[in-house]
């Protein structure tokens, strides 16, 4: 390896994506997923009119399940972000209340 | 009508995701110069590659999606800088070199060595610079990098070679004379 490919290799070194990205873009492609449900749903529905595509409309329908547990882990850590944030909040509601309360007596 | 083996192919594209999006927004970091840019790439290049994953893996035939991916990345770049007449910035607005609070003499000339490699790296040729960024950030071999790129890889491998000779030829011209 020369200087400038042990510079290069220095220099251009992985960048990890700011994690607003990868919540922003895990949403995105869960709600992509959803969508492309949704779509086998309506056509599962306009086919069952038609009893020639009943069996095919059963195999769609076990698709469909299967499909709902497609990107689990990414709306699994979605969710367990959410729950973190609603419990980070009520904490920091918790502490005003108290807060609040201290200034209430003080002022008294 | 969707495809019946849908799940499994989301399963795979979530694998994929997994894999590749540190290499994705490492790519676009360094071809647009900056983080704003580079994440609307990089979501951009997933939300497309989701779209065409079915017919990428069908054709793979079994071959690393890596180059792929790379590529979609590489033809949207072209197509933000055709759009919007922009041009790569020389200077990465937080480039991911040595950064102390309070830097040594050494630090300080190591950065600034970075520094000219980077801005040497941001005025090649855009094949050049492209080889170069899937190289060295994201330690692609040249069969993954001819791929992304659409070359051979007797073609890839000279690409390199220039673009190394042609950064090494601009930093010795950068040097004060002794």
């Amino acid at each position: 390896m020369t200087d400038v490919e042990r510079l290069l290799r220095s220099a251009l070194v992985p960048v990890d994506p700011p994690v607003s990205l990868t919540d922003r873009l895990e949403l995105r492609l869960t709600e992509t997923v959803d969508i492309a449900a949704e779509e086998l749903a309506d056509w599962e529905l306009s086919t069952m009119r038609d009893p020639r595509n009943w069996g095919r409309t059963a195999a769609a329908g076990a698709v469909l399940a299967a499909a709902g547990g497609t990107l689990v882990l990414v709306r699994a850590r979605q969710q367990h972000k959410k729950r973190q944030a609603g419990a980070l909040k009520a904490l920091e509601q918790s502490i005003e209340d108290v807060s609040t309360d201290i200034r209430k007596r003080l002022g008294r | 009508m969707p495809e019946p083996d849908k799940a499994a192919l989301d399963r795979a594209f979530t694998e994929l995701y997994k894999a590749h999006l540190r290499d994705v927004y490492s790519y676009s970091y360094y071809r647009v110069g900056n983080h704003h840019d580079a994440e609307d790439l990089t979501e951009q290049t997933f939300l497309q590659a989701y779209r065409h994953f079915e017919r990428a893996q069908r054709e793979s035939h079994g071959r690393p999606l890596r180059p792929w991916l790379i590529r979609i990345a590489h033809n949207l770049a072209a197509n933000y800088y055709r759009d919007r007449s922009r041009k790569p910035q020389t200077q990465l607005e937080d480039a991911a070199i040595v950064s102390e609070p309070h830097p040594t003499a050494e630090l300080v000339e190591q950065r600034e060595e970075l520094e000219e490699v980077l801005a040497g790296v941001a005025n090649l040729p855009d094949d050049r610079r492209e080889a170069l960024i899937m190289r060295f950030a994201l330690d692609m071999d040249n069969r993954e990098i001819s791929r992304a790129l659409g070359r051979t890889e007797g073609a890839t491998k000279v690409l390199i070679h220039r673009a190394i000779r042609q950064l090494e030829e601009s930093l010795k011209a950068e040097e004060p004379a002794a």
